[in-house]
């Protein structure tokens, strides 16, 4: 059995393409949250050296210039069409791991080599008008590291089967060990002193020194390399992750009741998205940062993070809880750039066993709400019912001046064909 | 908040309609639960494939005499391979059009389907893309 990593070329980038052929061709960069730096680059913008994460307005007039197009980022858009390309790829095989917004780990038989990636490869452009590159190997390292080969070569087509390729050693060779999936720079600076520079070093060493300098994960990464499989799909990364939701404000923002909207309306985010993924939380943890890049403003980060007395899904629970959380870190003082919080320790609902010492906190009642909550902001659009704390200015809401439509998530934003 | 014109066809969507409905005193078992069925969904009938299937609004009159005018929604399935004389979406020259696809001898033409509109023939230094097939087409009549 051999994994594929599947790649969507500059998905951000391609997505937007997929709707408007005017992009097709020049150069595109995609800003982030807050249009404050560049996150996502076409092919052309990269050519040209614009690098991840170039401060927007330092780059006004190099993006004229160069007529570079620049769009917000449309997170509706690139959802949507990430589900439409795992849906593609998820009925050609056996089991498929989610890996990212634009990734995904497919298991393959041996007899599916390099025509069924080209197959693949060909359907999800088709279906989906996103170009994907694919890399095949016996473990999941060994895939990931074949997939940026076949990116970065053209002559591959987007396709390379690295059980195939006649001398793996003398490419192992070429790869620094911090373009390894799971080394990067920190780690790899610890392999440096002891001689092991590249995958084909780190393939061969001694592995006993390799646990010294980084641990098991690190082993079992050196032990990928030499194609001994120790990572398997994980077809439910959700469950032992957690979910995120933390912006950028518009501009800094100073009063306790304007984060106490900001992320309770975050928070009911992430209640929707677990609700979504039938999943409940037991952990949250909230963040308050100032802005790093303003050399004038006094600093202040804080976070802090407790654990419910009971995992749950419950939106009304969860803004309780983090506004506590927000309250206990919030200094006056401070001109606030970000709010944000994240839900760990995630189990599926229906498997909750019950506090000693509380009663079961997701009252049906509750739920209930939340649910109903759920449809309505499901049929009539994001908060059009939300809950009081999220209050109702948005004086907080990022700023996104250069959005392409939501295409393919909202009536009124269809995409347009001439008659 | 709702925003830009409503379009009818978004109520319909998800609109339920049970073949049976079965409102009977609490004690007496319905005569008809034993044959119950599933409410009928729009997306079944009009959606074969949803990962490749996509809306597009349609601006302008040259498709009338097929029964697509301004305004309308298009169904369209990316996943089918594009035949002579198939309406289709395409890509020509940076825009999105809706024309019915030709091959004649070697040639390609995109025809509208109103007098007032030539064919259009694609040359050799265009590019044309097919973005989609349109399997159907959602009309509100006036």
């Amino acid at each position: 059995m051999n994994f594929a990593l599947v790649d969507c070329n500059n998905f951000y980038a391609s997505c937007e393409r997929v709707f408007n052929p005017r992009l097709i061709g020049r150069p595109l960069v995609i800003l982030s949250n807050n249009d404050g730096c560049v996150i996502a680059r076409s092919e052309e913008a990269k050519q040209l050296g614009i690098k991840m994460g170039a401060p927007t307005f330092k780059n006004e007039t190099f993006f004229r210039q160069h007529q570079v197009a620049v769009l917000s980022s449309n997170y509706a858009l690139y959802g949507d069409m990430s589900a439409r390309v795992m849906e593609v790829m998820r009925p050609l095989v056996s089991a498929m791991e989610v890996y990212s917004i634009d990734e995904a780990f497919l298991s393959l038989d041996d007899a599916h080599g390099e025509d069924f990636a080209r197959e693949i490869r060909e359907r999800v452009r088709q279906w989906t008008g996103i170009p994907v590159s694919v890399g095949i190997a016996p473990t999941k390292t060994l895939a990931k590291l074949a997939n940026r080969l076949a990116k970065k070569t053209p002559q591959r087509q987007g396709v390379l089967d690295f059980t195939r390729v006649p001398d793996a050693d003398a490419i192992l060779a070429m790869v620094p060990c911090s373009e390894i999936w799971g080394i990067g720079t920190r780690l790899s600076a610890r392999l440096a002193p002891m001689g092991i520079q590249t995958a084909r070093d780190l393939k061969y060493a001694e592995m006993a020194n390799v646990r010294g300098a980084l641990g098991v994960i690190g082993e079992r990464i050196a032990r990928e390399l030499g194609g001994l499989p120790c990572l398997d799909l994980e077809e439910l990364p959700a469950t032992k992750k957690g979910i995120a939701s933390a912006k950028s404000f518009g501009h800094p923002v100073e009063t306790l009741q304007e984060l106490e909207e900001a992320l309770a309306s975050y928070t009911a985010r992430v209640g929707e998205k677990l609700r979504a993924g039938q999943l409940l939380a037991a952990h949250v943890s909230v963040f308050v940062e100032t802005n790093p890049f303003s050399a004038t403003q006094p600093q202040y980060n804080a976070g802090a993070q407790t654990t419910l007395l009971q995992p749950t899904n419950q939106t009304s629970v969860l803004i309780a809880a983090a506004l506590n959380l927000l309250r206990s870190i919030y200094r006056v003082g401070y001109q606030y750039k970000k709010t944000g919080l994240f839900v760990t320790a995630m189990s599926p609902e229906g498997a909750v066993q019950l506090s000693l010492f509380e009663e079961r906190e997701d009252k049906p009642v509750a739920q209930g709400l939340s649910v109903i909550v759920d449809q309505l902001n499901r049929k009539l659009g994001a908060n059009t019912v939300r809950y009081g704390s999220m209050g109702t200015r948005d004086t907080w809401a990022m700023r996104q001046n250069r959005r392409s439509r939501k295409f393919t998530t909202r009536w009124s934003e269809l995409p347009v064909a001439k008659a | 908040m709702i925003t830009g014109e409503p379009i009818p066809f978004e109520a319909r969507l998800s609109l339920r309609i049970p073949l049976v409905s079965a409102k009977v005193q609490a004690g007496f078992p319905s005569p008809a639960d034993d044959h119950m069925e599933k409410s009928l969904d729009l997306n079944e009938h009009l959606v074969r494939n949803p990962a490749a299937t996509f809306f597009v609004k349609v601006e302008g009159d040259s498709m009338r005499d097929a029964g697509i005018l301004s305004g309308d929604i298009l169904v369209v399935d990316r996943s089918l391979t594009p035949k002579d004389s198939q309406i289709v979406v395409a890509m020509l020259d940076g825009d999105f059009t809706v024309k019915r696809l030709r091959r004649r001898d070697g040639r390609v033409f995109l025809e509208a389907e109103n007098v007032s509109f030539v064919p259009i023939e694609i040359s050799e230094n265009q590019e044309l893309v097919i973005w989609g097939i349109v399997t159907y087409v959602i009309h509100q009549p006036r």
